[in-house]
């Protein structure tokens, strides 16, 4: 573990729906993500582990328990707040890549920065270096509809790490993805943990991602039922640096 | 970025933008066309009076218009006038409608002006052809090219009988219609009471004129006590009493204001309805939105932005046409007017009726949940 946790859920309970249809799809859950660490959240389907993420995200608040975004608690914390913890903090990445059909790469990720605040000229070159460091420097123009979707979800990699969060959740990011183009984004993310010193935390189903994980966590039924770590000394499969990879590839 | 995502949330989907701007098309031309009728009538009403010099109309009590002021004033009135303090000028004119019989047979109404701009009182404008020295010349009027039709004559020199007497015409003016639809004649004074049969002395209206420095609310209640059977007005009270009596009283204006205002009702519905599906559709880039942590201002702007995109489009693409129609209008009866300040306030108008229309696409994104954007 490398220094404090940036997000910490603590005894988070979460009720959901209501009257007949009222269930509890957390029922405790405390988690601390580390700067510099992958975590996979893995469990079945319906155990909650969207909903984690999206409290974790600041997206939905739970019903009982603590959300801590470096080391502040968003308790009570008006929808205005949590949206501003949001595009401060947290890069969220998702199964669908929710790209904006009408906006080029380049604009969908600059949309990011725009909501912060940041414009113009700098936003457009901070915007242009993600998309290169996720190796698609020769895509900058192309719209979500002329770009296959490994290259939409690297896509929205490069948005979710062009504010430079603290932390990046994403919720099943190679579910639509085939093996090739799942391992990219991936080893993406991996590198993005180790080399930026991000917190990246990874909901998934899909035990191909495992190998890239620093630690994994296991949740049944909104509980944390077990987690597991990467031995020391071993190391996520060898990271492709695909910026480089292109530019070898002309 | 927010107005790029505005504009091209607006080009995404071509064939609402046209139903957006075919809406606000609508409304801005009905609006143009019912205001530049008003305002053309309300020109039509008020141009004889704009184009006296007086400070104080004299009129008959109960005069409701400039056409209205009957023939009872008499020069006693004028004497006393005269004989108040600060009084410098009391100068008569005639207004008064007659029958113009056309030289082919048929008549119709017309309204005689008598005035002798010598006094400064009525300076009878666009005189076009011909001179006023014409006009005073013997049988001379001046009637606007206009009505060549309705009083059957072809240009100067036709005859025709107005009233008691014959007329010539010998000089033309252009553009002075008549919102009664009764053309105007200008003659002079003395002509103007030989046709319609009256004293030498008879008269619709006294036009007073103040001498310099001379209290216009003092002299006005002291004219009113000297003179028990007329009234005195100050001209803007003249020039208002007439324009309610043609614009409300007949209900024309009631018309043109609703006409104006129903067609902001319709372009608001269609703007709203579009806006809102438009916004229904692209709920989950705007839930998207949310969720990367904008605030709900920043998407309140995109729609807004959306709204602005099209009140400018829609803005110009209505001008052009209602200026085409205020263009074929100017030689029927009733011409539009289109004034810089119109064409400012209909702006004014147009992005006012987009910005209600966004309301309840905004009422819709504030419900948003940003949770939408996972999948469940
Ligand atoms: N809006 C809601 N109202 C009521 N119940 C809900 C709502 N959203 C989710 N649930 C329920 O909460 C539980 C947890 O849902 P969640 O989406 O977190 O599961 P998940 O682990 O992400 O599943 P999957 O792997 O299928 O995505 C499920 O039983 C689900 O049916
Ligand atoms: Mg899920």
């Amino acid at each position: 573990m490398t220094g404090e946790a940036v997000l910490e859920a603590i005894d988070v309970v979460k009720e959901l729906g209501s009257g007949a249809g009222k269930i509890t799809a957390l029922k405790g859950v405390s988690l601390a993500l580390m700067p510099g660490e992958l975590t996979l959240l893995m469990g079945p389907s319906g155990s909650g582990k969207t909903t984690l993420l999206s409290i974790l995200g600041c997206i939905m608040t739970p019903t009982s328990g603590m959300i801590r975004v470096t080391g502040h608690d968003t308790e009570g914390l008006p929808a205005e707040k949590l949206a501003a913890i949001r595009r401060e903090h947290i890069g969220f990445i998702f199964q669908s890549y929710n790209l904006f059909p009408t906006l080029s790469a380049l604009e969908n990720v600059r949309i990011a920065l725009d909501v912060r605040g940041d414009k113009g000229f700098k936003a457009a070159a901070r915007a242009e270096e993600c998309l290169r460091e996720v190796g698609l420097g020769h895509r900058l123009k192309n719209h979500p509809a002329n770009l296959s979707g490994g290259e939409q979800q690297r896509v929205a990699v490069a948005r979710a790490i062009a504010t430079s969060p603290s932390v990046i959740l994403a919720d099943e990011p190679t579910a639509a993805l085939d093996t090739e183009n799942g391992q990219q984004v991936m080893a993406l993310l991996s590198r993005i943990a180790k080399e930026q010193n991000r917190s990246v935390l990874v909901v998934t189903h899909d035990p191909r991602t495992l190998p890239f994980a620093d630690r994994t966590v296991y949740i049944e039924d909104g509980q944390i039922v077990r987690e597991t770590r990467r031995p020391e000394g071993l190391d996520a499969p060898e990271i492709t640096d695909l910026s480089k990879r292109r530019k070898a590839h002309g | 970025m927010i107005l790029t995502l505005a504009f091209r949330n607006l080009f995404h989907d071509r064939i609402r933008l046209v139903v957006t701007l075919v809406g606000i098309l609508f409304s801005i031309v009905l609006v143009a066309v019912q205001l530049g009728l008003y305002l053309g009538s309300s020109r039509m009403i008020t141009a004889n009076i704009d184009h006296t010099q007086a400070d104080l109309w004299i009129t008959t009590f109960g005069a409701k218009s400039f056409e209205d002021g009957g023939m009872l004033l008499k020069p006693g009135e004028r004497h006393q006038a005269l004989a108040t303090p600060g009084v410098d000028k009391v100068v008569p004119l005639v207004v008064s409608f007659a029958e113009w019989r056309k030289p082919s047979g048929g008549s119709t109404r017309v309204v005689v002006v008598g005035t002798d701009p010598e006094d400064e009182g009525l300076v009878p404008w666009a005189l076009k052809h011909g001179t006023w020295a014409e006009v005073k010349s013997p049988d001379g009027v001046a009637i606007d090219k206009s009505y060549f039709r309705d009083l059957d004559v072809t240009g100067i020199g036709d005859t025709a009988q107005v009233a008691a007497g014959r007329i010539r015409v010998k000089a033309l003016t252009e553009g002075v219609r008549s919102f009664t639809q009764s053309p105007y004649v200008y003659t002079t004074l003395a002509r103007a009471r030989h046709l319609l049969a009256q004293k030498s002395d008879a008269t619709s209206f006294y036009l007073v004129k103040l001498k310099p420095g001379a209290d216009i609310e003092h002299v006005r209640a002291d004219l009113k006590s000297r003179l028990e059977s007329a009234e005195v007005l100050t001209q803007k009270e003249f020039r208002d009493r007439s324009l309610r009596t043609w614009l409300f009283k007949t209900g024309a204006g009631v018309a043109l204001i609703g006409g104006a205002l129903l067609g902001l009702l319709v372009g608001t519905v269609i703007v709203a309805q579009t806006l809102y599906s438009s916004t229904k559709d692209h709920l989950n880039e705007f839930a998207t939105l949310r969720a990367l942590g904008s605030s709900s201002g920043y998407i309140h702007k995109v729609i807004l932005g959306q709204a602005g995109l099209s009140a400018v489009i829609g803005y110009a693409l209505g001008m052009i046409i209602a200026l085409g129609v205020v263009f074929a209008s100017r030689d029927t009866p009733l011409p539009l007017v289109m004034t810089p300040w119109l064409a400012v306030v209909l702006f004014a108008v147009t992005v006012f009726m987009c910005a209600i229309s966004a309301m309840s696409a905004i009422m819709k994104v504030t419900k948003i949940d940003p949770a939408m954007v996972f999948n469940r």
